[in-house]
Parts: C-alpha cells; structure tokens; sequence
C-alpha cells in the first residue's frame, strides 16, 4: 500500500494552523460554499453516499441518522457535536480542536445546513483546556467572517454554535447522557425510544455527532464521496448488514510503543502494521501481549491477533466490541493483565453514572474482586463469578439503558476468555502486585 | 379488543388503554418486581427488577420473542404483545438485580422500620438468591437525619430507585431532593441548608420501597406485623384522601394514603398524615355528665340520656321557635341525619344551623412552580375548607330545612338572644368558638355539647357528651366533589367516649345497634341527592353523588 498523505492531519503542526486566515488560504470553507448552494436533502445524500460511520465509537452510519430526522419539522432542529472525549487512550478529537479547529467549524455548518438546524452546541469535556481556548477563539472568528450568525456567507442561512464545557465525566460522552448535560441536568442517559433524532435536546429533534466526524463531513462535501468512499475497506457483500470501513481514521497509538501518536490511516490497518511501521514496535526489545483496539471498552486482542483489520468489523472477529474510537494502547509482555484489567474495571467502577442498578453495582463489584485478587487473596472461583457479573451487565442482555456497561463488561469478559491461564496462575501463586499505597485505597 | 399475552394467557385490554407490562400483568394477576416505577411518576426504567421478555404474536400465531430483556415498566403494551416473565433468562436477571442491590445494603432488618413491609425483603424471598457472594467490605454511607423535619435517611439501605427525587420535583414541585456523587457512591441528599420540609414530604416515606426513608413520627414506634389496618378517609380538609389507619391496642400509629382516583390519587398531605394526635389527648371528653342546679346529676350514659333526652323533649314542647341544633361539618351524614330528623320530628320549627366551617388560606396546589405561578396541572391540592363533610351535612339540613343557615348568621341570632336552648354537635378538634359566642352561650337555659375535647363551653354546659373522634366511628363523609366515602371504626375511644352516631341512635330512642350502612341506606331512601348510596355499600374508592349532590349556594361561610 502506497504511504497515506494525511487529509484531516494535512493542516496539523503547520504555523497558526487554527486562524481562520490560514484556514480559508488553504482552501478553508469552500466545502461550506458548495454544500450552501445544494439543497439540504443533497448533502445528506452525498454524505449517505460516502458511507461514513461515525467516529464516536459505535460507527452508525451518518447520512442514514441524519435522516431519522422527523420530515417536515418546524424546528428547531438541533446539532449536538461530541467532544466529550473520555474513551482511555483517545486523543484525536483533542488534536483536531487544537490544532485544525475550523475544519470541523466547516463540517458542523455543513451538518447543520443539511440537517436543517439553525443551533449547534459542542460539548467539550472540562480538560480540554487549550481545546476550549482554540475552539473559542475560532468561533468568534466565523463570527466576525460572516460564517457564523444571521447570514452564513450571504446566502441568509442563521447559525449559531455554542461552546459548551461539561464538568468531566465520561457519561456525557453518551448521547443522551450529553443531552442531559447539556439541559443543565444530571447526566443520566434517557431511555429510549424516543431517540434523540425524534426528541431529544430540550425534547426537539437533535442529532449528536462526534468531532471526527464533523471534519470528515467537511473533506466528504470538499472532495465528493466517491473520493471517500476510495479510502478503506469495502463492505462484505457476503453480510447485508456490513455498511464497509471508509474513509481515513485517526488511529491513536498509545501504551508501550516507541513513536506512540495519533496516526491517520485508512480503515482497515492492522495492529501489527500501526506497532511496527507506525510505532516503532515494543520498546526494551519486549513482545507484544495484548492490544486495545480502540478504547479499553473495546476489550483486548490477543499477540496473535494482531493481523486483524483495524475496521468496524475486524475486533468483533476476534471477541472485542468493536472499532470503538480506534484508540489502539499496546501492552507488553512484562506487564500483568491482572493490572490492567483491574484498571480497566477501578476507572468505569468510578464513572458509571449510578442510574442502572446492574451496571453500578457491578462495576463496583468486579473493581472489588479484582483489588482482592491483587492483594493476594484471590480464589479461582472469583473469575467464574466476574464472567457471571460481566454476563449480567449491558444493553446487550438488556438490563441497562446505556452502553456504559457493556463497555465495562467487555475487558473482563475478553481478559478471562483470552488470558485466563495467566489470571489461575496470578491467583494460584497467591501473587500481589498491589502497591503499598493502594493496600487502603478506597474503592 | 386488544389481546395480550402474560405468560401465555391471554388478557384484554381496553381499546385506548396504554398500559405498560407491569400493568397488564397485574390483569392477569402475575406479579413482575418492580421498585422505581411508580404509576403517579415518570418512568426512569433504571432499577431493572422489572425485567422481561418481550414478543409479538403475529396473527398466524407464531411468536416472535426479542432476544434482549426488556424493563416491563417502559414497555408499552399493544395488540398481541407477548410477556414472559417466568423464563429462565427472566428468573436469572431478577436474581442478578436483587443480589446488585442487595451488596451494599446492610441487611440490617432487625432494627428497620419498613421489616415486613420491605419490597426488598419481599422480592428477595420470592425472586432472590438465598445468599450473597460478596466477600469485599461493603460500602458504608452517613445517616442523614436532617434530611427534613419529618423524615429521616438511613442512606445505606438505599437501592436509588430515585422515586423520592422524583416525588419532590414531579409531584410537591419543591425540589429539594437530589442524588449526589456518582456510581456506587451515589446518596440522596437534599442541597445545603435546604431540607425536604413541604407539606407533602411525608410520602417520600410511602414512595420508599425499602427502609431508607423513615418517618421520625413512627421511628421504632411499632414493628408493622402488629399493626391492624382499616381504610378510612382524612378528615384534615374537604379533599377527603383516602387513607389507611394503622393502629395496634387502640393506639393509632400511623396514617397512611390509600390510592383513589376519584378522591386525591395516590399521596396525603403532612396536615392530615400528622393531623391525628388529638385522638390519645389527654383532653378528650372520657364520659357524658349531666349537670343542674350547681351540682353533678349523672356522669353515666344511663344516667345521662334519659335525663337529656327529658329536658330536650321539654325545651322543644315549650318553645320550639327559640332551640336550635348546630351539626358540625365533622359529623358523619348518619349522625346528621339522625339528629335532624328527630328535632324535626319534634317540631319543624326548630333552627338547624351548620356549625363552623374552618378555612385556613387559599386552596393549596401541587406542584409548586419556581415563578410561584399556578401549576398548569394540578397533582395534589391541601383545599383550605379544613372539614371533612361540609356537603354532606348541607345536604341533610337543605332536605330537612329547606336552607342551610351558616354558622355566622346563627351565631348573630344567639347573640340577639332568639334562642334558649341549643344542641351543639361539634366533632372538630380544633375549633375554637369566639369568646362573644361562649358568653352567649352562658345566657342558654338548656346548653347540650356534644364534642370530643374539654372547652370553654363544655365546661359551662348542661349536658355534655363525649363523641369520638372519626376514627372511632362509623359514618360517611363527602368531599368537596360530592364523592361520598366510608369511613370505618378503627379504635376504641377514651374511657366511657362514645362514637356520635351511636350517642345520637339511642338519644333518639331507636332500638338496636347504630349500624353506620343501614342508617345510610334509610338516608339514599329517603334524600333524594343521597340516592346513590342505596346499596350502604361504598366500596374501596366511594360513591359520587354526582349532580343530585350540588348544593344551594349559601353566604360565604367565614370561621366564628
């Protein structure tokens, strides 16, 4: 495969990337002028066409959300871009606001001119600071151009976009739990039905779309679908309800790599490529033993199943949830998966919203079992009872309302079906890798 | 009609019902476990007790069942719904939710109030597992008895079914509790210096499906498996709730509301929860005296009734123009009735008069609103008329009298002096009568109270009979709606106290036991506007009186 001249990183690193001044001389808000001069039902079409999935993590096709969208709606109509970026190991949204804030300003008045809404919010997680600043500036700038407000490039189309900061948590980065948020409640996702496309912010039709996706919205109106759609990994004829892999991806490379970073590739990588090509491989000459494939969420591949394609199908071949947000963390060899599964399961313990009783007791349960098994007093009947619990918690069973839970689950459910022989011997050897100082932490 | 399924029976429903799973199972009479849905508030769907299999009955008959669980609270119901909830996949799921609430709870059922009343107790017994698999520490989280002046948080036995949240901001309005932290740290909590003190903050404690919030009045007061209850109505204001008396040994403990679409719904106001006490007084009337001529002429009913009914009879013979009978809006329309007719037998030309009509305020709606503006749905209303019966005790004066004479107006012609003797059945505990009225009543040559609690004017009396508070009795009462409710004798009152309806049954000389049903049957028979209550039955959630009920506008009844 020829080296892939990056699209959504082109700008990244270059000087005063975020002015809107060297935006608009590279070519910035052409993509808006064309989809202005089409009607709305044509750009989400051109998007349909492209075939992107969203980037927040769960890759439901754009075009085909956006359409959910009551027809005929007085309005107000809502757009809701995601930039509530908690996901471990996630950092793409981060460098596009920072460093390329206008392009995805472009794609959210793109959306917001196909979907017919005249409001768009970002909510941005607290800790994105510099993210705040740049986006902040950047929209008083469209402001100032015309871009923004009553008359969007004279053609009398009214926009507003608001910056909004949540107060970090990771539920605000589901959908509804987002809504929430942003109503000024506590964020505890909504039971659906209704979806958000058909009541969702301040009960209107809102769609939610995630940072990534925005600025691909913008490349999809700037160089056609046909270009997008050449990009990736074409879906299975074979499965019907495969949607392909296309488009450019911001892969993020974390964990024990010696070039970790946010790469853009096409969809479809393999881990082993983005280690060894990308990264520069495993450092102190250690071995790979598990990778993440987009997000803790996702669960683990094993070393041997690194040859996977990094597409929205390819973890799911191998046991994993998904692509997720393509936060790809490496952990070597030297490193007890009994660690990282507990980490795994102390940080959704310590982030689930408390709503769903199965998914706030267990998180708390698994976190408990595991800091047991860490201090040595571990038994080998507690792994049967963490797959019991990691069973028992999800949408997919049914018993939560959001995702949270089934993100929570998976880790525990990948790490024991693929690593169990490591945990029986953890638990066997009566070893402990807890620190003196997490010998009290509180759960 | 629509059909559907419950565990393969079929059950009807209406054709423009919405019903939810847990709903049309009650019509089949299969229980699904429920704790955050409530039918008076908004559907969270969030404690997953009530979990089901969910499935659709094609017309051929086949069935095609979803392969995820489903919360039966948020699942509506339609035309060949199909509902498990007895599978295996079912049974595990409850087993899983019940063992997740139960591992931070802390079992602690010997010393909880809600013990034998505990929908987690409950549950556990028939859809839990008999043990739990924690070997960790459980969480433990602070007591928070500031949470209101009436209730009080063990924050530990918490599940979040979060239906006190939403009581206080769906139904009250005020808003004051919230959950705070998150995940399994999670507590109900009110904001600082806020506490949940509105005036229906009580029903948190009816919501609460475990022991976490307690009511301080009854905090280990009575284990509730002694208890004894009966159905009865509050008779704190004109709404009528419909309630539950709990009372063991004839003390009563607590009141509880009852649910009754036609009356109040599903909640009682802290007015008429708390509003009971007067009954264990230290002040009620405990026997009848009969008094003349400086001294003491019987302190037994025996003693007691032949003497008033001898000097009752002699004053009406003698001037029936210038006695007069007042009947409190507290009296039952049996005890109204009874005494009504006989004085009216006696001579039509005694004056009935209505006696004082209590208001306090204006009608008092729920929800509050921040902006104070009127709700524009109205949950709940505290209505400032503070008596039980007022239409009803109008009706039987309007059909013996031809017109309601207020208490005002008959207190002027006292003051005038048109009166000599006066009958004053006055069954409100707190009503205090006007220093202007009292002396008035001194002038009297023949003064008869008939009431539950030591006064001025009791005190002054001729004759006084000890009444029993309401729940002492039998009667009826109807609301300010006309919706005639039935309540019942639950306690036994003070000493020699006896219920009115029985003190006016053999003053008027009938033979026989008062029977509260069979005097109302005579009253439907004979007031046209009391028709409806034919049967003497009222059922759980009483009759209307409907249109017949509407009452003669009087002048505006103002407190004496």
């Amino acid at each position: 495969m020829p080296k892939f001249k990056p699209v959504l990183l082109a700008r990244v690193g270059k000087p005063d990337s975020a002015l809107l001044s060297t935006y608009q001389r590279d070519g910035g808000y052409e993509a808006l002028k064309k989809a202005l001069s089409m009607p709305p039902d044509d750009v989400i079409n051109v998007v349909k066409e492209s075939g992107l999935r969203g980037r927040g993590g769960a890759g439901f096709p754009t075009g085909v959300k956006w359409t959910f969208l009551p027809k005929g709606h007085p309005g107000p109509i809502y757009l809701a871009v995601n930039a509530d970026e908690s996901e471990p190991g996630t950092f793409n949204n981060r460098i596009l606001m920072e460093e390329d804030p206008h392009q995805i300003l472009e794609g959210i008045a793109i959306s917001c001119h196909a979907i017919r809404a005249n409001t768009a919010y970002i909510y941005l997680r607290y800790e994105y600071g510099k993210s705040y600043r740049v986006l902040e500036r950047a929209i008083e700038e469209c402001y100032a151009a015309g871009i923004f407000g009553g008359n969007v490039l004279g053609t009398g189309f009214r926009l507003d976009v608001y910056l909004h900061r949540g107060a970090a948590a990771y539920i605000c980065g589901e959908e509804t739990g987002l809504i929430e948020s942003l109503e000024g409640k506590r964020a505890w996702p909504r039971i659906k039905p209704p979806f958000p496309a058909i009541e969702g912010l301040f009960r209107k039709p809102t769609i939610v779309n995630n940072i990534e996706t925005m600025a691909c919205v913008t490349h999809i109106l700037g160089r056609g679908a046909a270009w997008f759609k050449s990009i990736g990994v074409p879906a299975d004829p074979a499965n019907p309800r495969d949607a392909g892999s296309y488009g450019p991806k911001l892969y993020c490379l974390s964990g024990h790599v010696n070039r970790p970073g946010c790469y853009e590739l096409p969809l479809g990588v393999t881990a082993r490529e983005l280690i060894e090509e990308h990264g520069g491989g495993v450092p102190h000459g250690r071995n790979v033993k598990a990778v993440v494939p987009g997000g803790i969420s996702m669960g683990f591949l094993a070393a041997h199943e690194l040859d996977i394609p990094l597409d929205f199908n390819g973890p799911g071949k191998a046991g994993c949830l998904g692509l997720g947000t393509a936060a790809v963390i490496v952990i070597d060899d030297a490193t007890s998966m009994v660690d990282v599964l507990y980490n795994c399961c102390r940080f959704f313990s310590h982030e689930s919203c408390g709503q769903c009783t199965p998914c706030r007791e267990g998180t708390a349960w698994m976190t408990k079992i595991l800091h047991r098994i860490r201090s040595g007093q571990g038994e080998l009947r507690d792994l049967d009872l963490l797959l019991e619990v990691a069973g028992s918690m999800g949408i997919i069973p049914g018993t939560t309302i959001c995702g949270l839970s089934d993100g929570a689950a998976w880790p525990v459910k990948n790490a024991l079906q693929k690593f169990r022989p490591e945990f029986e011997a953890y638990i066997r050897e009566r070893r402990s890798t807890l620190k003196p100082a997490e010998m009290w932490s509180a759960h | 009609m629509p059909t559907v399924y419950i565990n393969d029976k079929p059950v009807e429903i209406g054709a423009s019902e919405r019903l939810n799973c847990i709903q049309a199972a009650q019509r089949a009479g299969v229980e699904i476990p429920h704790y955050c849905w409530h039918p008076a508030l908004s559907v969270v769907a969030s404690c997953r007790m009530c979990l089901v299999e969910i499935g659709d009955r094609k017309p051929d008959g086949t069935i095609a069942m979803q392969p995820k669980l489903f919360p039966g609270c948020q699942t509506p119901v339609k035309d060949g719904t199909v509902v498990i909830t007895n599978s295996t996949k079912v049974r595990d799921a409850q087993k899983a939710t019940l063992e997740y609430l139960l591992l931070n709870h802390p079992l602690d059922c010997p010393v909880c109030d809600q013990a034998g009343e505990c929908y987690l107790q409950d549950y556990s017994y028939k859809y839990g597992r008999g043990y739990s698999r924690l070997q960790e520490p459980k969480n433990i989280k602070p007591d928070k008895d500031h949470i209101g002046e009436q209730i009080t948080l063990f924050t530990d036995r918490c599940i979040m079914c979060t239906r006190c949240v939403r009581f206080t901001r769906e139904i009250s309005g005020t808003g004051e509790l919230q959950v705070i932290h998150r995940g399994t740290h999670e507590e109900i909590d009110i904001f600082p210096g806020e506490p949940c003190n509105n005036k229906l903050a009580g029903n948190v404690v009816d919501l609460c499906p475990v022991g976490a919030l307690c009511s301080k009045d009854f905090l280990y007061k009575q284990r509730v498996w002694w208890l004894k209850s009966k159905p009865s109505v509050c008779p704190g204001c004109s709404t009528g709730c419909s309630i539950t008396i709990d009372q063991n040994d004839d003390v009563i403990y607590r009141l509880r509301p009852r649910f009754n679409p036609q009356a109040q719904g599903h909640f009682m106001c802290d007015d008429g929860r708390f509003g009971w006490k007067y009954v264990g007084s230290e002040q009620r009337l405990k026997s009848p005296a009969a008094r003349g001529e400086g001294r003491l002429l019987g302190s037994t009913w025996e003693e007691v009734l032949p003497l008033l009914k001898a000097a009752l009879t002699d004053a009406i013979r003698r001037a029936p123009k210038r006695f007069a009978a007042v009947i409190s809006p507290w009296a039952t329309v049996e005890e109204a009735y009874l005494l009504a007719k006989w004085l009216k037998a006696a001579s039509p030309e005694v004056t009935l008069a209505m006696g004082p009509v209590r208001t306090e305020g204006e009608d008092d709606h729920y929800p509050k609103t921040v902006t104070g503006a009127p709700p524009a749905q109205v949950r709940f209303t505290i209505r400032a008329e503070k008596a039980p019966n007022r239409r009803g005790v109008e009706l039987v004066l309007q059909h013996f009298q031809g017109e309601v004479l207020n208490f005002e107006t008959f207190a002027g012609q006292l003051r005038q002096g048109q009166f000599d003797g006066l009958y004053l059945l006055n069954a409100d505990p707190q009503q205090r009568f006007a220093d202007d009225f009292v002396a008035a009543c001194r002038k009297l040559r023949l003064l008869i109270v008939h009431d539950l609690l030591e006064s001025p004017l009791s005190e002054q009396a001729h004759f006084v009979l000890a009444g029993g508070a309401w729940a002492e009795k039998d009667g009826t009462f109807v609301n300010h709606n006309g919706l005639a409710q039935a309540i019942f004798r639950t306690v036994r009152g003070p000493e020699d106290a006896r219920p009115d309806g029985r003190i006016v049954w053999e003053l008027t000389g009938r033979t026989g036991l008062f029977r509260a049903a069979t005097v109302r049957q005579e009253v439907a028979g004979e007031i046209p506007a009391f028709a409806p209550l034919i049967l003497g039955d009222l059922g759980d959630h009483g009759v209307s009186l409907g249109a017949a009920s509407a009452v003669r506008e009087t002048p505006a009844l103002q407190p004496a």
